[in-house]
């Protein structure tokens, strides 16, 4: 079980890393988005460091929906995702190991990124740091719950947009207590009830979601 | 054994078998043939478990394959009218992580020895999308050297773009497979040589309902 846990992870990293542009795209919308916001929204420090913690987990939000395309539509279209429904292994832990690779690759970078825009916004180093803590614990959740909106829409017709309209819902309470750790610090307040919210938000995601992603793949491959 | 009972399959308006019943024993090649959208396809999706039939149940060894689950899975490899091969991943990667992602055992020199037999050893270090149709073919193919050990092989259109030579090689591993007391279900619409036991199931035209 392990073994194949293993084998889905590393599988799925060399093809991230055979396919680099996809992943780069991703993380440059990413960046593109967030630096936009100084440039509409003017340069004056105080708004800034306001909205900061907002806008990063927004863009955060968005770029794991963009990427969410890739997770299973690739191997759908070649007929790997076939091989990997008629295992002897659970489905559970096969997706579970995808979701993790796609975390890997999105929430990851993201997170350290943050570090780099923690300093554009001028948020100074505990804001940051809370930032950065908030998006290690809360992009798993992002990439779970994607994962479970990709499995459904699979294959459907204009699914990128279904993908959104379905999934940026539940991803609501992520972005409010991501998104409040770092307003609380920046408040003078502590952010531990936030960012423990946060975990066991990814906690339940991490037990629960991969049953319904396995359940949403076979149904779209009927 | 596999076993099917009063089978029927709807796909859209289309009504393509019905009250279809038969039984595969060990040792015998199940070549299921009938025109296009007869519902070839449908069939084998539904003995894999892929695809639940309107009505009806499939079998394995007395137990409904839907209670079976990974149990059945586990005896079963497939080989779609998709050849599941990564395009960016080279030919032994494809073999290896094949097998590894279906939980199969893939050592190096078993993935090599397969790719060898299809004579693609030349190309195991090519990326797949470098690679013929056929070629692919032969990688998706290679993947039921390293499943032996499963009982049951379900190959939808296996000779569909191989040459002579493929084609021989492929008539000989599921003549093996036959001879170890395995089933092999498959479609085709060649007159490839089929070794061994083989019995024909004739899928008639769909008629509208």
């Amino acid at each position: 079980m392990s073994n194949t846990f293993t084998a889905v992870v590393r599988r799925d990293l060399l093809l991230a890393v055979r396919q680099r542009a996809d992943v780069a795209n991703t993380l440059l919308f990413f960046l593109v988005v967030v630096t936009m916001v100084p440039l509409g929204v003017g340069p004056e420090l105080n708004t800034l460091r306001t909205i900061a913690p907002g806008v990063v987990w927004v863009a955060a939000l968005l770029a794991a929906i963009l990427s969410l395309n890739r997770l299973f539509a690739n191997d759908y279209a070649d007929g790997s995702l076939e091989q990997m429904l008629l295992t002897g292994e659970p489905l559970p832990i096969i997706v579970l190991a995808k979701a993790f690779a796609h975390w890997l690759v999105t929430g990851l970078p993201i997170t350290l990124m943050a570090a780099l825009l923690g300093i554009m916004f001028d948020l100074g180093v505990e804001p940051t740091a809370i930032l950065m803590v908030s998006l290690l614990l809360g992009t798993p959740a992002l990439s779970l719950i994607g994962a479970v909106g990709a499995g459904l829409t699979l294959g459907l017709r204009g699914g990128g947009v279904l993908i959104s309209l379905l999934v940026l819902p539940l991803y609501v309470p992520v972005l409010i207590f991501g998104a409040g750790a770092v307003e609380a610090v920046a408040g003078g307040q502590s952010p531990q009830g936030h960012l423990l919210l946060l975990g066991a938000l990814s906690l339940g995601t991490t037990v629960l979601a991969p049953w319904a992603i396995a359940a949403a793949l076979r149904i779209s491959m009927e | 054994m596999l076993q099917t009972v009063d089978l029927e399959c709807t796909r859209g308006e289309r009504l393509l078998f019905t009250r279809l019943n038969f039984e595969v024993a060990p040792g015998t090649c199940l070549h299921i043939a009938g025109e296009n959208g007869s519902g070839k396809t449908s069939l084998l999706r539904i003995l894999c478990g892929l695809l639940s039939p309107t009505a009806g149940h499939v079998h394995w060894g007395g137990e409904s394959i839907r209670k079976l689950r990974e149990d059945y899975w586990q005896q079963l490899a497939y080989v779609g009218h998709l050849n599941g091969v990564k395009d960016d991943l080279t030919a032994l990667e494809n073999v290896r992580y094949g097998a590894a992602v279906t939980g199969r055992a893939a050592p190096l020199a078993r993935a090599r020895d397969a790719l060898a037999e299809l004579a693609l050893g030349n190309f195991e270090g090519s990326h797949a999308r470098f690679l013929s149709q056929g070629q692919k073919r032969r990688v998706a193919l290679a993947r039921l050297f390293l499943a032996e050990e499963a009982k049951l092989w379900i190959l939808d259109e296996p000779f569909t773009a191989l040459d002579v030579r493929g084609v021989a090689v492929l008539s000989d591993l599921i003549g093996r497979h036959t001879a170890r007391d395995g089933i092999v279900v498959l479609t085709t619409h060649q007159d490839a040589p089929l070794p061994g036991r083989v019995t024909r199931l004739d899928l008639r035209a769909a008629e509208p309902i």
